[in-house]
Protein backbone atom coordinates (compact mmCIF):
# COMPACT_ATOMS: atom_id res chain seq x y z
CA UNK A 1 0.00 0.00 0.00
CA UNK A 2 1.16 3.47 -0.80
CA UNK A 3 2.10 5.51 2.20
CA UNK A 4 -0.15 8.46 2.84
CA UNK A 5 2.57 10.53 4.43
CA UNK A 6 6.24 10.33 4.20
CA UNK A 7 8.70 10.21 6.95
CA UNK A 8 11.82 10.62 4.90
CA UNK A 9 12.88 11.46 1.40
CA UNK A 10 12.04 14.50 -0.68
CA UNK A 11 8.71 16.10 0.11
CA UNK A 12 5.98 15.69 -2.47
CA UNK A 13 2.65 16.90 -1.11
CA UNK A 14 0.95 15.58 -4.22
CA UNK A 15 2.11 12.84 -6.51
CA UNK A 16 2.04 14.92 -9.66
CA UNK A 17 3.44 18.35 -8.91
CA UNK A 18 6.35 17.75 -11.25
CA UNK A 19 4.12 16.64 -14.13
CA UNK A 20 1.68 19.45 -13.46
CA UNK A 21 4.46 21.99 -13.71
CA UNK A 22 5.46 20.58 -17.06
CA UNK A 23 1.87 21.11 -18.23
CA UNK A 24 1.91 24.63 -16.80
CA UNK A 25 5.04 25.31 -18.84
CA UNK A 26 2.90 24.65 -21.92
CA UNK A 27 0.33 27.21 -20.85
CA UNK A 28 -2.16 24.85 -19.16
CA UNK A 29 -4.17 27.03 -16.77
CA UNK A 30 -6.08 24.12 -15.22
CA UNK A 31 -2.78 22.50 -14.34
CA UNK A 32 -1.70 25.78 -12.78
CA UNK A 33 -4.79 25.79 -10.59
CA UNK A 34 -3.74 22.40 -9.24
CA UNK A 35 -0.17 23.57 -8.74
CA UNK A 36 -1.52 26.61 -6.93
CA UNK A 37 -3.52 24.44 -4.56
CA UNK A 38 -0.44 22.45 -3.65
CA UNK A 39 2.11 25.21 -3.28
CA UNK A 40 0.24 28.33 -2.14
CA UNK A 41 0.22 27.34 1.54
CA UNK A 42 3.94 26.59 1.72
CA UNK A 43 4.76 29.72 -0.32
CA UNK A 44 2.70 32.04 1.86
CA UNK A 45 3.96 30.42 5.06
CA UNK A 46 7.57 30.80 4.05
CA UNK A 47 7.19 34.38 2.85
CA UNK A 48 5.35 35.26 6.03
CA UNK A 49 8.05 33.75 8.21
CA UNK A 50 10.60 36.06 6.55
CA UNK A 51 8.53 39.24 6.13
CA UNK A 52 6.15 38.90 9.08
CA UNK A 53 3.86 41.64 7.85
CA UNK A 54 0.69 39.82 6.70
CA UNK A 55 -0.35 42.24 3.94
CA UNK A 56 3.13 42.51 2.48
CA UNK A 57 3.54 38.74 2.72
CA UNK A 58 0.39 38.14 0.75
CA UNK A 59 1.52 40.60 -1.89
CA UNK A 60 4.92 38.92 -2.25
CA UNK A 61 3.40 35.41 -2.18
CA UNK A 62 1.07 36.46 -4.96
CA UNK A 63 4.01 37.76 -7.00
CA UNK A 64 5.83 34.48 -6.45
CA UNK A 65 2.86 32.41 -7.58
CA UNK A 66 2.42 34.47 -10.72
CA UNK A 67 6.14 34.06 -11.31
CA UNK A 68 5.70 30.29 -11.04
CA UNK A 69 3.25 30.56 -13.92
CA UNK A 70 5.44 32.90 -15.91
CA UNK A 71 8.71 31.05 -15.49
CA UNK A 72 7.44 27.45 -15.41
CA UNK A 73 9.23 26.79 -18.72
CA UNK A 74 12.45 27.34 -16.79
CA UNK A 75 11.80 24.50 -14.36
CA UNK A 76 14.12 21.56 -14.90
CA UNK A 77 13.11 18.36 -13.11
CA UNK A 78 16.69 17.09 -13.33
CA UNK A 79 17.81 19.87 -10.99
CA UNK A 80 15.48 19.14 -8.12
CA UNK A 81 11.87 18.70 -7.17
CA UNK A 82 9.12 21.07 -8.19
CA UNK A 83 8.42 22.03 -4.58
CA UNK A 84 12.09 22.91 -4.05
CA UNK A 85 12.02 25.05 -7.14
CA UNK A 86 8.93 26.94 -6.02
CA UNK A 87 10.14 27.41 -2.45
CA UNK A 88 13.57 28.55 -3.60
CA UNK A 89 11.86 31.17 -5.73
CA UNK A 90 9.67 32.21 -2.80
CA UNK A 91 12.64 32.48 -0.44
CA UNK A 92 14.60 34.58 -2.93
CA UNK A 93 11.72 36.99 -3.35
CA UNK A 94 11.05 37.29 0.35
CA UNK A 95 14.73 37.80 1.13
CA UNK A 96 15.12 40.37 -1.63
CA UNK A 97 12.18 42.26 -0.18
CA UNK A 98 13.40 42.15 3.39
CA UNK A 99 16.88 43.26 2.35
CA UNK A 100 15.69 46.22 0.34
CA UNK A 101 16.92 49.45 1.84
CA UNK A 102 13.77 50.64 3.54
CA UNK A 103 13.01 47.26 5.03
CA UNK A 104 16.53 46.94 6.40
CA UNK A 105 16.24 50.35 8.06
CA UNK A 106 13.00 49.33 9.69
CA UNK A 107 14.41 46.10 10.97
CA UNK A 108 13.66 45.23 14.55
CA UNK A 109 16.49 45.38 17.00
CA UNK A 110 18.57 42.49 18.14
CA UNK A 111 16.34 41.23 20.91
CA UNK A 112 13.33 41.04 18.65
CA UNK A 113 15.26 39.09 16.04
CA UNK A 114 16.63 36.62 18.55
CA UNK A 115 13.27 36.24 20.16
CA UNK A 116 11.73 35.16 16.96
CA UNK A 117 10.93 31.52 16.44
CA UNK A 118 9.08 30.29 13.39
CA UNK A 119 5.39 29.66 13.68
CA UNK A 120 5.78 25.99 14.34
CA UNK A 121 2.86 25.99 16.67
CA UNK A 122 0.31 27.38 14.29
CA UNK A 123 -2.61 25.02 14.16
CA UNK A 124 -3.00 23.34 10.84
CA UNK A 125 -5.68 21.00 9.76
CA UNK A 126 -3.41 19.39 7.21
CA UNK A 127 -1.94 16.19 8.53
CA UNK A 128 0.98 16.25 6.13
CA UNK A 129 1.98 19.73 7.18
CA UNK A 130 1.79 18.76 10.83
CA UNK A 131 4.03 15.75 10.27
CA UNK A 132 6.49 17.74 8.20
CA UNK A 133 6.61 20.37 10.93
CA UNK A 134 7.10 17.76 13.60
CA UNK A 135 9.93 16.12 11.73
CA UNK A 136 11.72 19.40 11.03
CA UNK A 137 11.34 20.44 14.64
CA UNK A 138 12.72 17.12 15.83
CA UNK A 139 15.70 17.39 13.48
CA UNK A 140 16.39 21.01 14.44
CA UNK A 141 16.77 19.73 17.99
CA UNK A 142 19.68 17.54 16.89
CA UNK A 143 21.65 20.65 15.94
CA UNK A 144 23.97 22.49 18.30
CA UNK A 145 22.55 25.73 19.66
CA UNK A 146 24.81 27.80 17.40
CA UNK A 147 24.00 25.71 14.33
CA UNK A 148 20.28 25.99 14.98
CA UNK A 149 20.34 29.72 15.60
CA UNK A 150 22.51 30.40 12.56
CA UNK A 151 20.37 28.31 10.22
CA UNK A 152 17.03 29.62 11.45
CA UNK A 153 18.11 33.28 11.52
CA UNK A 154 19.44 33.01 7.98
CA UNK A 155 16.50 31.07 6.59
CA UNK A 156 13.47 32.26 8.50
CA UNK A 157 14.62 35.86 8.97
CA UNK A 158 16.50 36.33 5.71
CA UNK A 159 19.70 37.53 7.38
CA UNK A 160 23.03 37.36 5.59
CA UNK A 161 25.72 35.33 7.33
CA UNK A 162 27.43 38.62 8.22
CA UNK A 163 24.30 39.84 9.97
CA UNK A 164 23.98 36.51 11.75
CA UNK A 165 27.60 36.83 12.90
CA UNK A 166 27.08 40.34 14.23
CA UNK A 167 23.84 39.42 15.93
CA UNK A 168 25.33 36.44 17.70
CA UNK A 169 28.78 38.04 18.17
CA UNK A 170 30.44 35.07 16.53
CA UNK A 171 33.31 35.27 13.99
CA UNK A 172 32.17 35.15 10.37
CA UNK A 173 34.23 32.07 9.54
CA UNK A 174 32.47 30.20 12.32
CA UNK A 175 29.04 31.25 11.05
CA UNK A 176 29.82 30.06 7.51
CA UNK A 177 30.92 26.71 8.88
CA UNK A 178 27.91 26.38 11.20
CA UNK A 179 25.49 27.17 8.36
CA UNK A 180 27.08 24.40 6.34
CA UNK A 181 27.48 21.73 9.00
CA UNK A 182 24.10 22.61 10.49
CA UNK A 183 22.39 22.08 7.14
CA UNK A 184 24.35 18.89 6.56
CA UNK A 185 23.16 17.52 9.87
CA UNK A 186 19.59 18.51 9.02
CA UNK A 187 19.93 16.92 5.60
CA UNK A 188 21.02 13.63 7.15
CA UNK A 189 18.35 13.74 9.83
CA UNK A 190 15.59 14.50 7.30
CA UNK A 191 16.93 11.96 4.84
CA UNK A 192 17.05 14.45 1.98
CA UNK A 193 18.24 13.05 -1.32
CA UNK A 194 18.73 15.42 -4.18
CA UNK B 1 39.13 33.75 -1.29
CA UNK B 2 40.64 30.28 -1.58
CA UNK B 3 38.79 27.35 -3.08
CA UNK B 4 38.55 25.66 0.30
CA UNK B 5 37.03 28.80 1.79
CA UNK B 6 34.60 29.07 -1.09
CA UNK B 7 33.54 25.50 -0.54
CA UNK B 8 32.39 26.24 3.00
CA UNK B 9 29.92 28.75 1.52
CA UNK B 10 27.59 26.01 0.23
CA UNK B 11 25.43 26.30 3.35
CA UNK B 12 25.22 30.09 3.29
CA UNK B 13 24.46 29.97 -0.42
CA UNK B 14 21.69 27.41 -0.04
CA UNK B 15 20.11 29.64 2.61
CA UNK B 16 20.48 32.77 0.42
CA UNK B 17 22.62 34.21 3.19
CA UNK B 18 25.41 35.58 0.99
CA UNK B 19 25.65 39.27 0.20
CA UNK B 20 25.36 39.97 -3.53
CA UNK B 21 29.09 40.24 -4.34
CA UNK B 22 29.93 37.02 -2.54
CA UNK B 23 27.00 35.26 -4.14
CA UNK B 24 28.33 36.15 -7.59
CA UNK B 25 31.84 35.00 -6.69
CA UNK B 26 30.46 31.75 -5.33
CA UNK B 27 28.35 31.16 -8.43
CA UNK B 28 31.44 31.54 -10.58
CA UNK B 29 33.12 28.95 -8.41
CA UNK B 30 30.10 26.65 -8.62
CA UNK B 31 30.37 26.47 -12.39
CA UNK B 32 33.74 24.77 -11.95
CA UNK B 33 33.03 22.63 -8.88
CA UNK B 34 30.86 19.61 -9.36
CA UNK B 35 31.06 18.50 -5.74
CA UNK B 36 29.87 21.94 -4.60
CA UNK B 37 27.00 21.84 -7.08
CA UNK B 38 25.79 18.52 -5.70
CA UNK B 39 26.15 19.75 -2.12
CA UNK B 40 24.28 22.96 -2.93
CA UNK B 41 21.51 20.90 -4.48
CA UNK B 42 21.15 18.78 -1.36
CA UNK B 43 21.37 21.68 1.04
CA UNK B 44 18.84 23.69 -0.98
CA UNK B 45 16.46 20.75 -0.81
CA UNK B 46 17.07 20.68 2.94
CA UNK B 47 16.31 24.40 3.20
CA UNK B 48 13.07 23.83 1.29
CA UNK B 49 12.04 21.40 4.04
CA UNK B 50 12.42 24.23 6.53
CA UNK B 51 10.08 26.18 4.28
CA UNK B 52 7.50 23.41 4.10
CA UNK B 53 7.47 23.21 7.87
CA UNK B 54 5.98 26.70 8.18
CA UNK B 55 3.23 26.14 5.62
CA UNK B 56 -0.06 27.95 6.28
CA UNK B 57 -3.44 27.96 4.60
CA UNK B 58 -3.62 30.71 1.99
CA UNK B 59 -6.78 32.85 1.96
CA UNK B 60 -9.33 32.14 -0.82
CA UNK B 61 -9.17 35.74 -2.07
CA UNK B 62 -5.50 35.29 -2.89
CA UNK B 63 -6.35 32.24 -4.97
CA UNK B 64 -8.87 34.22 -6.98
CA UNK B 65 -6.44 37.07 -7.53
CA UNK B 66 -3.62 34.80 -8.68
CA UNK B 67 -5.79 32.70 -10.96
CA UNK B 68 -7.20 35.86 -12.52
CA UNK B 69 -3.80 37.47 -12.91
CA UNK B 70 -2.18 34.56 -14.72
CA UNK B 71 -4.71 34.82 -17.52
CA UNK B 72 -3.08 38.15 -18.42
CA UNK B 73 0.57 37.25 -17.86
CA UNK B 74 2.58 35.94 -20.74
CA UNK B 75 4.83 32.99 -20.03
CA UNK B 76 8.51 32.93 -20.66
CA UNK B 77 9.82 31.03 -23.63
CA UNK B 78 11.72 27.94 -22.58
CA UNK B 79 15.44 27.98 -23.16
CA UNK B 80 18.04 25.55 -22.07
CA UNK B 81 19.33 25.95 -18.59
CA UNK B 82 18.46 29.58 -18.08
CA UNK B 83 18.22 31.01 -14.63
CA UNK B 84 16.88 34.32 -13.50
CA UNK B 85 19.55 34.69 -10.87
CA UNK B 86 22.39 34.70 -13.31
CA UNK B 87 23.43 37.17 -15.90
CA UNK B 88 26.50 38.47 -17.56
CA UNK B 89 28.81 39.77 -14.85
CA UNK B 90 29.50 43.48 -14.98
CA UNK B 91 32.67 44.44 -16.78
CA UNK B 92 34.96 46.63 -14.72
CA UNK B 93 37.02 48.05 -17.54
CA UNK B 94 35.84 51.32 -19.00
CA UNK B 95 35.62 49.83 -22.44
CA UNK B 96 33.89 46.51 -22.93
CA UNK B 97 35.62 44.63 -25.68
CA UNK B 98 33.61 42.27 -27.78
CA UNK B 99 35.73 39.38 -26.57
CA UNK B 100 35.21 40.25 -22.95
CA UNK B 101 31.49 40.46 -23.55
CA UNK B 102 31.49 37.15 -25.36
CA UNK B 103 33.40 35.62 -22.45
CA UNK B 104 30.93 37.04 -19.94
CA UNK B 105 28.04 35.67 -21.90
CA UNK B 106 29.75 32.31 -22.22
CA UNK B 107 30.29 32.28 -18.45
CA UNK B 108 26.65 33.12 -17.85
CA UNK B 109 25.61 30.40 -20.26
CA UNK B 110 27.81 27.89 -18.49
CA UNK B 111 26.23 28.56 -15.15
CA UNK B 112 22.66 29.36 -15.84
CA UNK B 113 22.12 30.32 -19.41
CA UNK B 114 21.66 33.49 -21.34
CA UNK B 115 18.43 35.33 -20.93
CA UNK B 116 16.74 35.36 -24.24
CA UNK B 117 13.42 37.06 -24.62
CA UNK B 118 11.00 36.85 -27.37
CA UNK B 119 8.11 39.04 -28.10
CA UNK B 120 5.48 36.62 -29.16
CA UNK B 121 4.03 33.49 -27.70
CA UNK B 122 4.87 30.60 -29.94
CA UNK B 123 2.20 28.06 -30.64
CA UNK B 124 3.77 25.10 -28.94
CA UNK B 125 6.63 24.14 -26.71
CA UNK B 126 8.72 22.60 -29.45
CA UNK B 127 8.49 25.67 -31.56
CA UNK B 128 9.41 27.81 -28.56
CA UNK B 129 12.42 25.66 -27.77
CA UNK B 130 13.60 25.87 -31.36
CA UNK B 131 13.14 29.63 -31.29
CA UNK B 132 15.06 30.02 -28.06
CA UNK B 133 17.92 27.97 -29.47
CA UNK B 134 17.90 30.08 -32.56
CA UNK B 135 18.00 33.26 -30.49
CA UNK B 136 20.91 31.95 -28.45
CA UNK B 137 22.76 31.24 -31.66
CA UNK B 138 21.87 34.66 -33.05
CA UNK B 139 23.09 36.27 -29.86
CA UNK B 140 26.41 34.45 -30.04
CA UNK B 141 26.69 35.35 -33.72
CA UNK B 142 26.26 39.06 -33.00
CA UNK B 143 28.84 39.05 -30.22
CA UNK B 144 31.38 37.11 -32.23
CA UNK B 145 30.87 38.95 -35.54
CA UNK B 146 34.07 40.56 -36.85
CA UNK B 147 32.23 43.82 -37.40
CA UNK B 148 30.59 43.87 -33.93
CA UNK B 149 30.95 47.26 -32.29
CA UNK B 150 30.17 48.12 -28.70
CA UNK B 151 29.10 51.26 -26.96
CA UNK B 152 28.60 51.39 -23.25
CA UNK B 153 27.49 53.82 -20.63
CA UNK B 154 26.13 54.33 -17.16
CA UNK B 155 22.41 54.33 -16.57
CA UNK B 156 20.44 55.92 -13.78
CA UNK B 157 21.04 54.47 -10.37
CA UNK B 158 24.54 53.23 -11.12
CA UNK B 159 23.53 50.52 -13.57
CA UNK B 160 25.82 49.87 -16.49
CA UNK B 161 24.71 49.01 -19.95
CA UNK B 162 26.29 48.15 -23.25
CA UNK B 163 24.92 47.57 -26.68
CA UNK B 164 26.66 45.47 -29.31
CA UNK B 165 25.68 45.88 -32.93
CA UNK B 166 26.81 43.83 -35.90
CA UNK B 167 25.87 45.39 -39.24
CA UNK B 168 26.59 42.15 -41.10
CA UNK B 169 24.26 40.12 -38.84
CA UNK B 170 21.87 43.11 -38.71
CA UNK B 171 21.04 42.41 -35.06
CA UNK B 172 21.87 44.05 -31.75
CA UNK B 173 22.43 42.74 -28.22
CA UNK B 174 21.77 44.75 -25.09
CA UNK B 175 23.60 43.96 -21.84
CA UNK B 176 22.81 45.48 -18.49
CA UNK B 177 24.12 44.97 -15.02
CA UNK B 178 22.80 46.20 -11.68
CA UNK B 179 19.65 47.64 -13.18
CA UNK B 180 16.91 48.50 -10.73
CA UNK B 181 14.00 46.14 -11.03
CA UNK B 182 11.01 47.70 -12.76
CA UNK B 183 8.11 48.63 -10.44
CA UNK B 184 5.68 45.77 -9.69
CA UNK B 185 3.54 44.83 -12.67
CA UNK B 186 5.84 46.74 -15.05
CA UNK B 187 8.58 45.65 -17.42
CA UNK B 188 11.43 47.31 -19.24
CA UNK B 189 10.72 47.43 -22.92
CA UNK B 190 13.49 47.94 -25.46
CA UNK B 191 13.04 50.03 -28.58
CA UNK B 192 14.95 50.66 -31.76
CA UNK B 193 15.28 54.34 -32.48
CA UNK B 194 14.46 54.80 -36.17
CA UNK B 195 15.14 58.46 -36.62
CA UNK B 196 13.12 59.43 -33.59
CA UNK B 197 10.33 56.88 -34.04
CA UNK B 198 10.39 53.94 -31.68
CA UNK B 199 10.07 50.35 -32.86
CA UNK B 200 9.62 47.66 -30.22
CA UNK B 201 12.66 45.44 -29.70
CA UNK B 202 11.28 43.18 -26.97
CA UNK B 203 11.06 43.00 -23.20
CA UNK B 204 13.61 42.45 -20.47
CA UNK B 205 13.24 39.83 -17.78
CA UNK B 206 11.49 41.82 -15.01
CA UNK B 207 13.04 39.65 -12.28
CA UNK B 208 16.64 40.08 -13.39
CA UNK B 209 18.89 43.00 -12.55
CA UNK B 210 21.56 41.65 -14.89
CA UNK B 211 20.37 40.70 -18.29
CA UNK B 212 21.56 39.97 -21.81
CA UNK B 213 18.94 40.45 -24.47
CA UNK B 214 18.96 39.88 -28.19
CA UNK B 215 16.94 42.79 -29.50
CA UNK B 216 13.87 41.60 -31.31
CA UNK B 217 13.97 42.35 -35.02
CA UNK B 218 16.57 43.65 -37.47
CA UNK B 219 18.63 46.74 -36.77
CA UNK B 220 18.13 48.05 -40.31
CA UNK B 221 18.46 51.81 -40.23
CA UNK B 222 18.12 52.29 -36.47
CA UNK B 223 20.59 54.79 -35.05
CA UNK B 224 20.17 53.80 -31.42
CA UNK B 225 17.92 52.26 -28.84
CA UNK B 226 15.82 53.28 -25.89
CA UNK B 227 14.35 51.70 -22.77
CA UNK B 228 10.99 52.55 -21.26
CA UNK B 229 8.95 51.21 -18.37
CA UNK B 230 5.76 49.62 -19.67
CA UNK B 231 2.89 47.59 -18.22
CA UNK B 232 3.55 43.82 -18.03
CA UNK B 233 3.34 42.35 -21.50
CA UNK B 234 4.71 45.51 -23.12
CA UNK B 235 3.17 48.20 -25.27
CA UNK B 236 2.92 48.85 -28.99
CA UNK B 237 4.33 52.34 -28.58
CA UNK B 238 6.25 53.80 -25.63
CA UNK B 239 3.81 55.13 -23.03
CA UNK B 240 6.42 56.70 -20.74
CA UNK B 241 9.51 58.84 -21.30
CA UNK B 242 12.61 56.69 -21.85
CA UNK B 243 14.71 55.81 -18.80
CA UNK B 244 17.68 55.50 -21.12
CA UNK B 245 18.60 56.29 -24.70
CA UNK B 246 21.76 54.95 -26.27
CA UNK B 247 23.27 55.64 -29.65
CA UNK B 248 24.49 52.66 -31.55
CA UNK B 249 28.24 52.54 -32.05
CA UNK B 250 29.43 53.90 -35.37
CA UNK B 251 30.72 51.26 -37.70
Amino acid sequence: MKEAVHISGAPSPGPDLQELLVLVARGDQDAFTQVYDQVSGPVLGLVRSVLRDPAQSEEVAQEVLVEVWRTAPRFQPSRGSAMNWVLTLAHHRAVDRVRSAEAAAAREHRAALLDRTPDFDEVSEQVETRLEREQVRRCLRTLSELQRQSVTLAYYRGLTYREVGELLSVPLGTIKTRLRDGLIRLRDCLGVNA
Amino acid sequence: MSTAELHTLTGAYALHALPEDERLAFERHLGACEACTQEVRELSATAARLGLAVSVVAPPAMRERVLREITTVRQEAPSHGRSGRSGAPAGRAGRWSTYALAACVAAAAAFGGVAVWQNQVARNAQEEAAQARQQNEQLARVLAAPDARTSSGALEGGARAAVVVSPSVNRAVFLASDMDRPPGGKVYQLWFNDDGSMRSAGLMDPSATDDTVLLDGPVDGASGMGITVEPAGGSKQPTTPPVALMDFPKA
